[in-house]
């Protein structure tokens, strides 16, 4: 059963044509790579999925919801989907530990103590646990981005959602932030990620999903990274060599 | 030209008497102004246009007039809709109305300065908007303003003076009766002056002291945001 099925989704920005018709399906549990050019319009459909955006037409369901409906309940969409930025975006006047209670104390009104045992465990998961009670900006970025997917799983999504999440780290980084998701996946996590690692898409990945100019250029498994069959992919993947 | 301060000293229980008012308008409005203004901040930075509209009519309105007129409205305005408040209620009504579309400006400010990428990450946790400026903006745009905030509420304790006007009780009101009483204006303006010297620099102490205490990040790091 699919998680997240996109229907010939088609979104502009103003005159700007962005995303032209896209469809894609992840089935619950599998981890679904977005790959493509910068421009391409990856994070504008994964923008799109969490309700960031809206859509101009086409259909998106994520956990029974139906994202393009103008009614949706956007509290429980939210409650069943986490996203991670490049940009981490922790609070900088709440230390760690508050970072990641204060969704499950103020949106699902779990007790205090009920809260720091899940922000604990997901810190936990993220290998933060000793750095709970410091503030973000004395973590490295490795080690705030790593706070950042803590602070999502604290709330226990259905499905998460990473855009470009180790793009702003050295290579040392990226490698212990790219451990964290893959572990993420090992346990069972459906994921979509946007990613210009290709490495690790090819590892870990059971779809990939190459967009370009706003559509979706080709999509199978992580081999159609070793064996291409559209020149533009070929292209792309031997860019990124 | 010779001072002489012997019959304003003996006077000290007015005096005390008028700072304590001035301390009690000062200290009640300042929660009260900053209420209204962060209430109008928010309501300036809304998607309902007709809030927008009324907060820009309310802070323009205030900003372009000046306060002793204002406290004429609102005293001889209340009391022709047939209110008979004490001078010192006017009082801080008035000095709310007015610091209130003052901080409102600088709690907009504060909150325009917060990274669009926190709203949203407040958004995608489930946070409602209200939740949203409560816990994730509120504090670093307290923070970020924190100095032109102090300013504006020290303004606020001297021009609370003015309110003698309405013969609220307060430190200028008392300095007017003594120097009628005493014939010394000048001596009796000096002390009085020295005094509001001085409670501007207990606030700002105070201010900094509250700073501590709502901003823990730069008690411990000693970093601005
Ligand atoms: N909020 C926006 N307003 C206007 N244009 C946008 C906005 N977001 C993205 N775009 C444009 O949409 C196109 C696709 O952007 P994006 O989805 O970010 O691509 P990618 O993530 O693949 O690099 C780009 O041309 C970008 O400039
Ligand atoms: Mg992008």
């Amino acid at each position: 059963m699919s998680v997240v099925v996109l229907k010939n989704v088609k979104k502009s920005f103003g005159s700007l044509p962005v995303l032209h018709g896209v469809s894609f399906a992840v089935a619950k549990g599998e981890v679904l790579a977005l790959i493509g050019a910068s421009g391409s319009g990856k994070s504008t459909a994964l923008r799109c999925i969490d309700r960031l955006e809206i859509v101009d037409s086409g259909e998106i369901e994520v956990c029974g919801h139906m994202v393009h409906d103008p009614g949706l309940d956007l509290r429980r969409l939210r409650l069943d989907v986490g996203i991670v930025f490049q940009s981490y975006n922790l609070f900088p006047h709440l230390t760690i530990k508050e970072n990641v209670t204060l969704a499950p104390r103020s949106v699902k009104k779990l007790d205090r103590r009920a809260a720091d045992e899940i922000a604990m465990q997901s810190l936990q998961k993220v290998g933060l646990a000793e750095k709970a009670d410091n503030y973000p900006e004395q973590l490295s970025g490795g080690q705030q981005q790593r706070a950042a997917i803590a602070r999502s799983l604290a709330m226990e999504p259905k499905v998460m959602l990473f855009d470009e999440v180790t793009s702003a780290l050295d290579p040392k980084l990226t490698g212990e932030v790219l451990k964290v998701i893959e572990a993420l996946a090992a346990s069972g996590m459906t994921m979509i990620m946007v990613t210009h690692e290709m490495g690790f898409a090819r590892r870990v990945a059971d779809q990939v999903v190459f967009m370009h100019e706003g559509l979706v250029h080709e999509a199978g498994s992580a081999d159609i990274l070793t064996n291409p069959s559209t020149p533009e992919l070929r292209e792309f993947v031997s860019n990124d060599l | 030209m010779t001072l002489d301060f012997t019959a304003i000293l003996a006077r000290w229980q007015m005096l005390l008497d008028g700072l304590a008012l001035t301390v009690q308008l000062a200290a009640v409005t300042t929660l009260t102004g900053f209420l209204i203004g962060t209430l109008c901040a928010i309501a300036r930075r809304s998607d309902v246009s007709a809030l927008r509209w009324v907060a820009s009519v309310y802070i323009e309105a205030i900003r372009n007039t000046p306060f002793l007129v204002q406290i004429f409205v609102v005293y001889f305005g209340l009391s022709s809709l047939g209110f008979s408040f004490s001078a010192v209620t006017v009082a801080i009504i008035a000095l709310t109305i007015n610091v209130g579309a003052y901080t409102a400006e600088i709690m907009r400010a504060g909150f325009d300065a917060i990274h669009p990428g926190q709203w949203e990450a407040g958004e995608c946790l489930g946070l409602s908007r209200t939740q949203t400026y409560w816990h994730v903006a509120l504090r670093p745009a307290m923070e970020r303003v924190y100095p032109s905030l102090t300013s504006q509420f020290i303004l606020l304790m001297l021009a609370s003076s003015v309110t003698s006007q309405i013969s609220a009780e307060e430190l200028t009101a008392a300095a007017n009766f003594i120097q009628s009483e005493t014939y010394r204006p000048f001596e009796t303006y000096i002390v009085v002056a020295l005094i509001y010297l001085a409670l501007s620099l207990a606030m700002r102490v105070v201010f900094w002291a509250f700073g501590l205490a709502v901003f823990p990040r730069r008690r411990r790091l000693g970093t601005n945001l």
